[in-house]
Parts: structure tokens; sequence; C-alpha cells
């Protein structure tokens, strides 16, 4: 899916989830803003409870929040039905899980097209395609075999194809290499950074794992429903010459960005080389700036 | 997601479980199977009924003593043949008025015997009821006149009494009274379970010195025409009513016998039908059961189908397919296996079967409707499920 010029993919404004669990409101997220834009490659760090699973459900429209304004792809999701909803995630997000979440008895070639099921396309044309995206991530000789008869790393390569058949704008990432060796991982986070780069999708990582995340240029933590810190890194990878930013930590529910524009976007990257500075104190989560 | 796609989903996850598909199925192909071979024996034995009621002449009255309804006991006649001169009297014409004098009787011949129902009848018999013979002769009205002792068999009794030589001109012993042999009856076949061809006819005479009694057990009338079929009963009971004044007499056509027995094999088959239709509901109920099973165990292709865009209309026309498919499979094998059996049945058994389309479409059609009521439960259910919790699902 290809946005107009200048609308981000995803932007949240003070976005909340509040689950009733037995007559008890229980905060997921607590007023969280941030914005994603086309080709961005952001990881999502935080621990276990933290709610950074919950945010990822927000930002793929797979739930909705309780409170702020939730836009994905240019479309408000509190306006969308169910339906609806469930169309523009299939335009818009693909999903990549720790778990792959591949049908079990159904052919890669069939699982990667599945979302193209949703879409009203024909069968041959979802097959050429679906082959088509499975030679990208480099399982062209694999279209007719089934998930049990592929190794882990493949399994998560097929799923990466599902996730990018719909030419999404954002693909979303959930510990996508929480069930891999660390070889395998490896080889997956290159393909999920290549995809990124060569496509344009922007690439969301949710991940406990620090090391993955410091791969990514723009490091969000998140820690008791909020985000503790969204800052921009130089990715020693890739040497794109954008500074990072900083932020203060925020220990408030208060709605940082009334503006409505994530943290992360310094207007043309006038932030320098300086790196994160010791403002970064209060958090743990916070990731020092690779380029100081 | 289009039709055709949701069908080949549908199919290819009963098939993925095809074990557990066929036993839920057999619970419809069960229902459906007994729901068309009742039914097809229900439709049968009335149609043979009918068709006999029917093959006994045209314009056919009985007139027998008491009221003829469903559960009355018989009554005792008081006829005797003078009533019978009465009645020939108001009809005008001897050769459509047969009688009968029944009791059941051995008959014996050298050390065979066969326990069997012997008619004391008129001359008149095969015209006023339509019988032919394979052999020999029918009684004639000098026999009747001078109570002779001569006998028509049924085909049953002449073959269970001479199984390996000719009846005709042999000697019976009725009651232990000897007959000679004159006429074998062509077969008329089993109504009913009844054995139709086990029966002898003597001269009604004969049969009233045999057994010791001046009575009648039933008068029947061959009508000259249909129109006024009525009116003739009505004035022979008002002349037998006259000369009888202390006992009720009834006059009934076929029509009228079709009709009582219509109903009450047409109750019988309804009786049928809905036992076997309450099998249908069981099965039907084990589908709802698997889908529902289906749909817990399949949390997480709910969950997935839903993340990648699948609406949940979608999902609910997934898992109502799935039950459609189901019992229409089921139902349609059922259907297959319940013409088979009919069909054997009445190839091979005395009980008759006749396949009807109503039977088959009305099977057919509540088998699928089963599928779509009790499959719109775990259909919502599937539809309806968070994909958030569903994704995370053991």
């Amino acid at each position: 899916m290809t946005l107009p010029a200048g609308v981000p993919a995803i932007e949240a404004v003070d976005v909340s989830r509040t689950y009733e669990l037995d007559g008890v409101s229980v905060p997921a997220l607590r007023g969280v803003s941030l914005t994603i834009d086309p080709g961005e490659y952001v990881a999502v760090i935080g621990p276990s409870g933290s709610g950074k699973s919950t945010l990822m459900h927000l930002l793929g429209g797979l739930d909705r929040p309780t409170g702020g304004r939730l836009v994905i792809g240019g479309r408000d999701v509190a306006t969308l039905s169910a339906p609806e909803l469930a169309m523009l995630r299939n335009q818009t997000i693909g999903f990549v899980f720790q778990a792959f979440h591949l049908l079990p008895r159904t052919s890669a070639v069939d699982n990667v097209a599945l979302p193209l099921v949703y879409r009203g396309i024909g069968a041959r044309q979802r097959r050429e395609r679906a082959a088509a995206m499975l030679g990208r991530v480099g399982l062209g000789h694999r279209l007719d075999h089934r998930p049990n008869q592929l190794s882990g790393g493949e399994q998560q390569r097929v799923a990466i194809a599902r996730a990018l058949v719909t030419d999404p704008a954002v693909l979303l990432a959930d510990e996508p290499t929480g069930n891999l060796d660390t070889v395998t991982g490896e080889a997956v986070l290159e393909l999920l950074e290549r995809l990124n780069a060569e496509s344009g999708v922007a690439l969301v990582m949710v991940t406990h794992d620090q090391e993955v995340a410091a791969r990514a240029r723009r490091r969000i933590a998140v820690r008791d429903g909020l985000i503790r810190s969204d800052t921009l890194h130089d990715r020693p990878l890739s040497g794109v010459g954008r500074g990072p930013a900083t932020l203060d930590d925020a220990p408030s529910a208060e709605p940082r960005f009334a503006s409505g524009r994530g943290p992360g976007h310094p207007s043309g990257g006038s932030g320098g080389a300086a790196g994160a500075t010791g403002r970064l104190s209060g958090s743990s989560e916070a990731v020092p700036g690779g380029a100081g | 997601m289009r039709l055709a796609e949701a069908w080949r989903v549908a199919l290819d996850a009963l098939r993925a479980n095809r074990m557990r598909s066929v036993l839920t199925m057999l619970g419809v192909i069960i229902g459906v199977a007994s729901v068309v071979i009742l039914v097809a024996i229900g439709t049968g034995t009335k149609q043979k009924v009918e068709q006999q009621v029917e093959g006994l002449g045209s314009n056919l009255l009985l007139v027998v003593p008491g009221k003829i309804d469903v559960g009355n006991a018989p009554v005792v006649s008081p006829l005797d043949l003078k009533d019978v001169d009465a009645v020939t009297r108001v009809v005008g014409d001897p050769g459509r008025v047969a009688v009968t004098v029944a009791s059941g009787a051995t008959a014996r011949a050298g050390n065979r015997s066969d326990f069997t129902t012997v008619q004391g009848v008129l001359e008149t018999t095969p015209a006023v009821f339509t019988r032919s013979l394979a052999r020999g002769r029918y009684l004639t009205g000098a026999d009747v006149d001078t109570s002779r002792r001569v006998a028509v068999l049924g085909a049953s009794v002449a073959r269970a009494l001479f199984p390996d030589r000719d009846p005709l001109g042999q000697q019976v012993a009725l009651a232990g009274v000897r007959f000679r042999v004159i006429g074998v009856f062509a077969p008329l076949g089993q109504s009913l379970g009844v054995d139709r061809d086990d029966e002898v006819h003597i001269p009604v005479t004969a049969a009233q010195r045999l057994w010791g009694t001046q009575r009648i057990d039933g008068i029947a009338v061959k009508a000259p025409d249909r129109e006024r079929i009525g009116e003739l009963g009505d004035r022979i009971v008002a002349e037998l009513s006259r000369r009888h004044p202390d006992t009720e007499f009834s006059a009934v056509t076929q029509q009228q016998i079709l009709g009582v027995l219509g109903d009450i094999l047409g109750v019988l088959t309804g009786v049928l039908a809905a036992i076997a239709g309450i099998s249908l509901l069981v099965g039907g109920v084990g589908v709802s059961n698997i889908m529902l099973v289906s749909v817990r165990e399949r949390t997480r292709e709910i969950g997935l189908r839903k993340a990648v865009g699948a609406r949940p209309r979608d999902i609910g026309v997934q898992f109502l397919l799935e039950a459609v498919l189901l019992t229409s499979i089921g139902g349609l094998t059922g259907m297959a296996l319940g013409v088979g059996t009919a069909l054997l049945v009445d190839a091979v058994s005395p009980i008759p079967a006749a396949i009807t389309w109503w039977s088959l479409a009305l099977a057919f059609g509540v088998s699928a409707a089963v599928g779509i009521v009790f499959g719109v439960v775990p259909a919502q259910r599937a539809g309806r499920l968070d994909p958030v919790v569903a994704l995370r699902a053991e």
C-alpha cells in the first residue's frame, strides 16, 4: 500500500488501552503518542508486562484503544467498523509473529497467499504473487512444502513473505527471532532489514532483546504502559546520517506531544551527531546513541 | 473472500480431520437414511394396501353388523341366509351379492396339515371380488344349493398340503370333514404381513353345516354404478335394520376403507418419520458439538486469518459452510444408503417400500438445514473471536 506523501503510516496520539477484568480496570497503555513514518526501522523494547504487546496490537489494528486517537494508514480506527478494520489490516499491515502462525496443513505458497484470499484476488494471481514473494525471501524452491517440512528459520521466512505479499505500509514483527537460534535469528533479522531497505516498508519490531533492538535506528522503550524513551541512533551498519534525538523520561501519563507528532522525528535531523546525553538518566531502557 | 474459496477451505478442513468428519457425518447419515427408509416403508405399505383394496373389485359395498370404526370390537352377527335373500331383493341381482362365514380350521391331506381360514361363500364370490383361479373351477350354484363338500384352495394352502402333486380331485379334511378339491386360486401375495393365499373356499351351506350354525358374517355387494353406491348402501342397511331392530349395520364402500386405512397408515408413516427425525436431530447436535470443538481447536488459525484481513463474516461463513458441508455430504450419503436399503428391503423381504421424491427432498433439506441451524452458533462464536486473544491461544 502506498501512502500519499507526508502521511504517516501510523499515528498514535495519547493512546490508552484499559482492560476490564472481573470489573477491575487494568491499564495496559496509559497514554502513548508516536508516529511511524513510511520506511522507518523502529524497535519497540520493553520487559514483559510493559505494554509493548498491547501497543503492537493497537498499531496493527488488531485491537482498538480505549482512549486517544489512533490513525493507521490515514484512517482513524475509531471510525471503522470491524470489517473495515479487517480490510485496513489487510491493506496496510503485515504481521510477523514469534510463533510464526502458519496454517499447518497448508503449503508455503498457500500460506503466503492467504492475505490475498481476503482481498478477493483470484487463485492464479495469488499463487504468482505468493511464489514471487517466496522467491524474495529465498524460498523459491520450497513453494509446496508444508510448514512441518521446513526449518524454523524457513517457517519464519514464509511468515515474512506472507506479511509482505500485500505490499503493506508497515511490517509489525513481534519477537520475530524469539523462537529461533542465534544464527537463524540473525539471518531472519538481516532479511527483515533488507526488505525494509529495499521495499520501503516501515519495520516495527517488538522485542525484549537489547541486542536486537540495538540494530534499529529508532528505539522506543516502553515500560508500565508508557513510552519511557524514543530515540534515534546512527546505525553502524547502515551509515545513514540522521542524528539521534533524545527525549525526556516522562513518568506521568500526561500527553507529552500534544501536537500529535512523534518525538522521534526532529525535522531534518537537526539534532546533530552529539548522541544521547544524560537526559535519559531516568530510564534503564534508554539506549545511548550509537554515534557518540 | 469468494464463496468458492470458502467452500475449498471448508472442504480442506473436513479432509484434514477425516476420521472426525466421517464420525460426525455418521450421525447425519443414519438420521437421513432412517428417515428415507421408514418413510419408504410407510409409503410402500400404504400403496400396496390401497392397491389390494382397489383390487377387491370396483364399486364394492361391504355390509357388516356393528359400526365400522377404528377400535370397535367386532359384533356377533345376527345375519343368516334369509337376510341375504332380503338384501338380494334390494339389490335386484343375485349375481352381485356375495357372503362369507369364516372360521379358522385345520386342513389335512394325507400326513400334511395346515391351519387356515375356511370361508363359506356363494358361487358369486369371484364376480363380486376380483379373484381368478390358477387351476380347476370355482364353486357353482349347484354346489351351494346342495351343500356339496367341495373346496377351492388358496395358493399357500395348496402348496402346504400338496407340495408335490396336483391337488385337483384330491381329498382334503377340513375340521375333520372330507372335501374334494375342485380348484386352486391364483396367488395374491401378502398384505400387512397377512398371507392372503392362506384360505379355503367352500359352499356357505356346507360351512354352516360344518360348524353347526345359521350365521353369516358379512355380505358384499357389487353396486351397478358408483354414483348410487351410497344410496344402495342406505337401502340395504335400512332393510337389515328393519329385520334386526336391535343391531346396528354398516355399509362401507372401498373409498371409505381406503380413507380409514390411508389415515392409519399416514399416521404410522408420520410417526416413523418423526422417530427417524429424532435421530437426525441428534446427528445435528453432534455436528454442532464438533464445530464448537473445531472452533476452539483452530482459535489460533482464526486469529491469524483475522490478522491478515479476514472479516468476522469471512470466518463465520467458513465455519458455517463447514457445518453445512458436513451435513450435506452426510445427507447425500444417508439418502443413497436409505434408497439402497429401501430398495433391498422391497426386493428381498415381504415388506414393501416405495421411494418418494418428497421424502428425499425433505431428508436432504432437513439435513442441510440442520447444518445451518447447528452451525450458526459455532460460526458466530468463531467470527466474534478477538484476534488478539485468538492469536495467544494455546
